[in-house]
């Protein structure tokens, strides 16, 4: 620890150790701040709870077997659309990636779709897929498709060469090609555009399920705020935000290990 | 000189032909009942749709709404934003402690909380606001802090050289060498500005182009969903490609 402060001194960067005190002490601001505000009679009943009563609700949501029902449904929808979305990009990423042509022809509409709100196809996917997960899963499928895609594609040109080469020279065939030469060179920007295509996925997921539905964590999030349950609805976002970093933490790290 | 054009965008006309052409095979497959044409309406219809869509469904107001939220957050961020990630520039310990924090909240799926903005602020255009705010805070911070940070050694030195004071020094050096970064920083967060308020004004059945859409589904208007939602994509385009070109004017060099 001392030596690791020293080399920081030397570096001019700044020790961990000031930078966790600083973090713990702004964490402490930002908590005392809100149980401050908790206690002032400023805001309207529960619009701000107590952090003890978040705590409770946190407490008793995690223990509630409905929670890990509806998380159950958002997992396997979420997975779901990650699989068929990440097919589709992977496959159109290769070809836009390996062909200028057809690099020319079609990226640009992948790229600039890209940032669309892509909420906004819910209706198409109701009446596409029905009002059950099926619709959930397919805007979950489109929205991570654009970040694997665009992924893949940047990580298909930027292949050395040489390792084209070395396959070609064996007469490599175009699967041949694709599962020894392109798909191990191409680990970390796929790994990264899974990352990418995972958070958007589950955040069109759970916002399809606030929208219509009778399962999943959107669901439920719209039973509590129906219910005018606000500790709830702050564990409920919590433990959400929590998955959903650990999930994005967890790809990252693969991309990182296997760079 | 029409050949050498042709061969030169051979690419660019095949992809429009086959879309074209998929445009085609649709409007064959719905028209022949193949299709169901009450799931997907024949694009012939929803082309002319469009036009409905814009005059009874008063799209300009709507884009105008629109507009107004979108230039209240993306200008809040762009006024917070800055000033925080220049403050965090002068403190690396700040800059440090915070930078994982600020990174994590741009990939926090803010707009899911809309619920509990709702409760905050009401069903008014300040929940839809607040939230394009909140979400498009940190690419803003993040990339400021990133461009004071990369600002070239040399003209830091030129700047000293010159007894430059603080002030002078971030006005003349640090900010207009940082510009070009954090435009790219403003690009991300109006996009995400933009995302994030259509889709909330979508979710809560409120205000401009996400409100029509909910509205024109609602009614079960299919051409008119459609094209509601074609035009929705054509504007967000639109503003992406007008912010993709000021930056690449702001970085000739790139």
């Amino acid at each position: 620890m001392a030596a690791a402060g020293k080399i920081s001194a030397v570096s001019g960067a700044p020790a961990p150790r000031d930078v966790l005190a600083l973090r713990l002490l702004v964490a402490l601001v930002i908590l005392g701040g809100w149980e401050a505000m908790s206690r002032s009679g400023l805001f309207y009943g529960e619009v701000v709870p107590s952090l003890l009563k978040i705590g409770a609700s946190l407490a008793k949501l995690l223990v509630d077997p409905i929670f890990y029902r509806n998380l159950q449904v958002t997992t396997l929808e979420t997975m779901m659309a990650l699989a068929i979305g990440a097919g589709a990009g992977i496959t159109t990423g290769i070809v836009l990636g390996a062909n200028r042509f057809m690099m020319r022809a079609f990226e640009p509409y992948v790229y600039y779709l890209s940032p669309t709100p892509r909420i906004i196809l819910f209706p198409v996917m109701i009446m596409w897929f029905g009002v059950g997960p099926g619709s959930k899963i397919a805007l979950g499928a489109l929205s991570a498709f654009f970040a694997i895609a665009l992924s893949t594609a940047a990580g298909m040109r930027q292949i050395d060469p040489i390792l084209i080469r070395v396959g070609r020279s064996f007469r490599a065939n175009i699967w041949q090609m694709a599962f020894k030469i392109y798909l191990p060179a191409m680990r970390v920007p796929i790994l990264n555009g899974i990352r990418l295509g995972m958070g958007t996925a589950i955040i069109t997921v759970l916002l399809g399920e606030t929208k219509l539905s009778n399962q999943g964590l959107g669901y439920l999030i719209m039973q509590i705020y129906t219910r005018f349950d606000m500790p709830g609805l702050y564990a409920l976002l919590i433990t959400i935000f929590v998955i959903a970093g650990a999930v994005n933490a967890l790809i990252g790290y693969f991309a990182r290990e296997k760079a | 000189m029409a050949e050498t054009f042709l061969r030169r965008r051979a690419p660019e006309i095949f992809g429009v032909c086959v879309i074209a052409a998929s445009v085609l095979v649709f409007e064959s497959l719905i028209r022949g009942g193949v299709i169901n044409r009450y799931i997907i309406p024949p694009p012939s219809d929803i082309f002319l749709a469009f036009e409905r869509v814009i005059v009874e469904e008063k799209i300009l107001a709507r884009c105008r709404d629109t507009a107004i939220e979108m230039i209240i957050a993306g200008g809040a961020s762009v006024l917070v934003g800055v000033p925080i990630g220049a403050l965090l520039y002068r403190s690396k310990l700040w800059r440090r402690a915070m930078e994982d924090w600020i990174g994590a909240l741009a990939a926090a799926p803010i707009v899911l909380a809309f619920p509990l903005f709702l409760v905050l602020f009401g069903r008014s255009p300040k929940t839809i606001i607040v939230m394009g705010f909140v979400h498009g805070l940190a690419p803003i911070i993040l990339k400021t802090v990133e461009g004071l940070a990369s600002t070239r050694s040399v003209l830091i030195n030129v700047g000293r050289s010159l007894k430059m004071t603080q002030s002078q020094m971030f006005w003349k050096i640090l900010f207009p060498s940082a510009l070009p970064v954090i435009f790219t920083g403003i690009r991300l967060s109006w996009t995400f500005v933009l995302i994030t308020i259509v889709g909330v004004e979508y979710l809560i059945n409120l205000g401009g182009l996400g409100q029509l859409i909910n509205e024109l589904a609602e009614r079960y208007d299919l051409p008119g969903t459609y094209a509601g939602i074609c035009f929705v994509v054509l504007v967000s385009v639109l503003f992406f490609v007008i912010l993709e070109r000021v930056e690449a004017w702001l970085q000739p060099g790139r």
